[in-house]
């Protein structure tokens, strides 16, 4: 593939992309998964992007996802007494996910997956025209 | 082969080259600290097409040495210098000129098809 590095690109940043959305989804699917113990809640996922050069050229920047960082941000201490997971306190732990942030997210994410699939598009379109030229 | 190519074989190889750098950009939107690169279409084409450069290593000399980061409008505080719409729009004109070069080019391929075939 490294004659065509675009696709390299593009289809690393589809890539990176489709982690960050596979972590949002995750994330809100946790929403509301509460524990018992603040130290078995749920932790919000969060993809680190790093530019990095295309096994054909080194100067072009594609996208690597380099880790997947857990939020650290204390679990919501909620007091429900009744619930069947509540501690000998009644208090229950929810994971510390912003939802309306989270679909923020998922917003930019899904625009940057589609703005990589047109560059894609646009390139295989270009590379299968010359490929026809002089037909 | 290139001479009979002309300008638009060394200007069809650039634009791909930018067109390339213009992606690189696009994939990077959302990557901290990258900083958006552009190519210098008007300097990468005199450059390559001196006299004295040689004939394959020119195009890539040319593209390395006539690029430059472009600053953006709205820098956002992780860093990031890429434009999303901006660089759409580039990239879409850039395609663009990339069809029309290879329009030149094969206009040329189809004249020499007739001349050999005499059809």
């Amino acid at each position: 593939m490294s004659n065509l590095p675009i696709f390299d690109v593009a289809g690393s940043a589809m890539n990176a992309q489709s982690v960050r959305l596979s972590t949002i989804a995750s994330n809100l699917a946790n929403a509301d998964s509460v524990a018992g113990n603040p130290d078995e809640v749920y932790r919000a996922k969060q993809p680190v992007f790093r530019a990095e050069g295309v096994p054909g050229d080194a100067s072009l920047a594609g996208v690597n996802v380099v880790e997947v960082r857990e939020s650290t941000d204390a679990p919501l201490k909620r007091y429900e007494p009744g619930h069947p997971l509540a501690d000998a306190q009644g208090y229950v732990y929810a994971p510390a996910v912003d939802p309306v942030a989270q679909m923020v997210d998922l917003i930019s994410a899904s625009r940057s997956y589609q703005a990589n699939v047109e560059v894609f598009n646009s390139a295989k379109e270009l590379a299968l025209s010359t490929l026809q030229m002089g037909r | 082969m290139s001479d009979f190519l002309g300008i638009h074989g060394t200007a069809l190889a650039l634009r791909e080259q930018r067109l390339q750098l213009l992606s690189a950009n696009l994939a990077n939107a959302d990557t901290p600290g990258f900083k958006a690169q552009d190519l210098d279409f008007t300097s990468a084409l005199q450059s390559a097409l001196q006299p004295n450069a040689a004939a394959g290593d020119a195009i890539d000399a040319a593209s390395q040495g006539a690029r430059y980061q472009r600053p953006s409008s709205q820098p956002s505080v992780d860093g990031n210098t890429v434009d999303g719409e901006r660089e759409h729009a580039l990239f879409a004109q850039a395609a663009l000129e990339y069809r029309a070069s290879m329009t030149f080019v094969e206009s040329k391929v189809r004249g020499m098809l007739t001349a050999i075939t005499g059809q």
